[in-house]
């Protein structure tokens, strides 16, 4: 397979990625890529990552069989990768607590992030408060509204919560104004991506600090299976970084891989976040991948009931897999999300992250049509407490 | 080099580059601007395009870009704009200004044909640095057009050489880190940085970013050839929003007082 030799010296995954920024912050993503590629043929460093987190966000994460669920359903079981059970409650944790290690490695004293749904922007904040780094959060006004709770987390952990009111007000306008932000203090500052996008090396650099995701998942899964591969793994994609780290050991073996899109109220409308689905070639937050725009290059807000797949781009990475063809992407409307949630609650006691139900609704119609002595495995990619408000809303408006 | 790319590097004057957005606040006024720019001594011009995702500007382009938006402007308009500006007169080089996923849409090699034949003499993509700008580089010297090359007080030294030896049109110097916007303060040892800039350059080294009053442009009369200015501009054009769409006669003539208010005596 051809995988192997993605990303190329230019940060390219075929012709996707690359470095589109200013010129202020070409020297910092040079400093950032020598960094990197140095703690990570560190061993002191990799073993420090590892102890951080085991022992601080209780890695590693269980691989829990959906009984319940799969006998309901029919047809292949089930497997959950418990990435809720993280401290802060989703998969995000890993890439923070990677980030900050190299920040601090860097001597960098201060990180600003980017926030959809405050998911990132909580683990950031958590990871600022712990290796005693400054941390400010770019959060569009529109999510600040929404997202109420989280933005009370991050300033409890003693971030400060920067509110964007460009543009659309949501996650793309909070990313350009924390990509600003940057090129104004380049100079002592540690941009924290919270996902598999952006600029070189930033997709290379979160798919290495999330890929503890998919390595657990096949060691736990050969262990119970006496060596065996999972017959499919499904991840949601919001940016992609939870579904880069389950995919990384598998993208080289034969196991299908399917990668779930927010459909919101259907692809065929225009309430989506369907980036590979519908999207076209095209440049945002630094990388050229797919993405949601009109004809002339105007990129346009997407939507989804999960603020965290509300997004108009994906890592340029998955535009590679999509184009390869060695990804299934698919898409799953608002209404399967919420009807798999409840599916997942009420059979096996766990409230999953909206984001995550994308992922869990797509495994159900999966295994329906597999075996009943085959497994698919599911990225569980976070706790659904978060979104507690939204289905609440969602609850009194459909009544 | 075109005829007026000579004329601009020719000029012993200290050479002033507006930027405007077009279309903001609509086509007719972005045409009656430019040429009022000219009258008042502008030796080339800078016209933006609207974008949705505009990384590399702050607040005040930012809103410009949104007027033009809501006239629906884009990328190719803004091109068939410099026809017109052309055919009212305008003499001075003109250069677009536009993020490159505009570029990439209409297609790089579309909008070199249209821009030659426009009238077009040079464009700037603030979000292409020099790393990933190889095919726009070889195909803008194709159709005749310069690729204006940005440079920052943190490009390294090398790579300034470089740049700064390679530059077409003019050289771009970013006046301090950050979006564009007013600014009250610049980066120290940005002298240092200017003169490494003009020891390898064959073009004009203008200063820009940030440069809001007559006091800030004439501290670089000396460490550079010329300066650029923005967001100070497209803020006034924002003031005269209304009568610009109405009063345009008396809007252009309190903008033209404006620009001489700004511009070092000197200069014209
Ligand atoms: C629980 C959860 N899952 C998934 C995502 C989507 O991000 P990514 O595609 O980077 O994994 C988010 C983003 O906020 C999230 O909070």
């Amino acid at each position: 397979m051809t995988t192997a030799t993605v990303p190329d010296h230019r940060g390219r995954y075929g012709v996707f990625g690359g470095k589109y920024v200013p010129e202020t912050i070409m020297f910092a993503l040079e400093e950032l890529e020598t960094a990197f590629n140095e703690a990570i043929q560190d061993q002191e460093f990799n073993e420090l990552f590892q102890k951080e987190l085991a022992i601080y966000s209780g890695r590693p994460t269980p691989l829990t069989k959906a009984d319940r669920l799969s006998e309901s359903n029919g047809g292949a079981s089930i497997y959950l990768k418990r990435e809720d059970l993280n401290h802060t409650g989703a998969h995000k944790i890993n890439n923070a607590i990677g980030q900050a290690l190299l920040a601090v490695r860097m001597g960098k004293k201060k990180i600003i992030a980017e926030t959809g749904a405050g998911q990132h922007g909580v683990a950031a904040a958590t990871v600022a408060a712990k290796y005693g780094l400054s941390c400010k959060v770019y959060m569009g006004k529109e999510d600040i509204r929404r997202q109420a709770l989280n933005v009370f987390r991050m300033k409890l952990l003693g971030a400060e919560v920067i509110e964007v009111t460009s543009g659309s007000q949501t996650l793309k306008d909070a990313t350009n104004e924390a990509i600003r932000e940057w090129v104004a203090a380049v100079e002592d500052t540690f941009y924290l991506i919270g996902s598999a996008v952006g600029p070189y090396p930033y997709p290379k650099m979160v798919k290495q600090f999330q890929q503890v995701i998919g390595h657990e998942t096949e060691s736990q899964f050969k262990e119970i299976k006496q060596g065996k591969l999972p017959d499919a793994v499904v991840a949601c994609v919001g940016g992609g970084s939870n579904a880069i780290g389950m995919f990384a050991p598998f993208i080289e073996k034969d196991v299908p891989l399917y990668g779930i899109e927010a459909a919101g109220m259907g692809v065929e409308t225009a309430q989506h976040a369907a980036t590979l689905s519908k999207g076209s070639n095209g440049v945002i937050h630094g990388s050229l991948t797919k993405l949601l725009q009109t004809s002339e290059g105007q990129i346009t807000e997407p939507y989804s009931i999960s603020a965290g797949l509300d997004y108009p781009g994906i890592g340029p990475e998955h535009a590679y897999l999509h184009e390869t063809k060695r990804v299934t992407y698919e898409a799953v409307t608002d209404e399967e999300a919420l009807h798999a949630l409840k599916l997942l609650c009420e059979n096996e006691g766990i409230l999953c992250a909206l984001e995550s139900a994308h992922a869990v609704a797509y495994s159900l119609k999966l295994a329906k049509k597999m075996q009943k002595d085959q497994h698919v495995v599911v990225c569980l990619s976070g706790r659904g407490d978060k979104d507690v408000h939204t289905l609440m809303e969602f609850e009194e408006g459909g009544e | 080099m075109n005829k007026r790319w000579e004329v601009f590097q020719h000029s012993s004057d200290y050479r002033f580059t507006p930027y405007i957005m077009a279309g903001d606040p609509c086509e007719e006024a972005t045409i009656e601007l430019s040429l009022a720019l000219e009258e008042c001594g502008a030796h080339a011009l800078e016209l933006g395009v609207p974008y949705s995702d505009p990384l590399a500007d702050g607040p005040v382009i930012q809103r410009a870009g949104m007027r033009g938006l809501a006239q629906n402007m884009n990328l190719e308009k803004t091109v068939k704009l410099v026809s017109k500006l052309r055919e009212r007169g305008l003499k001075i080089p003109v250069i677009i200004f536009t993020y490159y996923n505009l570029l990439l849409q209409l297609g790089e090699n579309r909008f070199l044909k249209l821009a030659e034949n426009s009238g077009v003499d040079g464009v700037l993509v603030p979000d292409l640095p020099y790393e990933e700008s190889g095919y726009l580089q070889k195909i803008c010297s194709e159709h005749n057009l310069a690729l204006i090359s940005l440079v920052s007080p943190t490009t390294r030294e090398e790579k300034l050489a470089r740049l700064s030896r390679e530059a077409e049109g003019f050289l771009y110097c970013i006046s301090s880190l950050g979006v564009t916007g007013v600014r009250s303060e610049f980066r120290a040892g940005l002298d240092e940085f200017l003169k490494a800039a003009k020891r390898n350059s064959r073009v004009p080294v203008l200063v820009g970013f940030g440069l809001s009053t007559r006091e800030q442009i004439q501290q670089f009369d000396g460490s550079s050839d010329g300066f650029i200015v923005g967001s100070a501009i497209v803020k006034k054009i924002e003031e005269l929003e209304s009568d610009l769409l109405t009063n345009r006669e008396e809007a252009v003539k309190t903008f033209k007082s404006y620009i001489e208010s700004l511009l070092p005596v000197y200069s014209r």
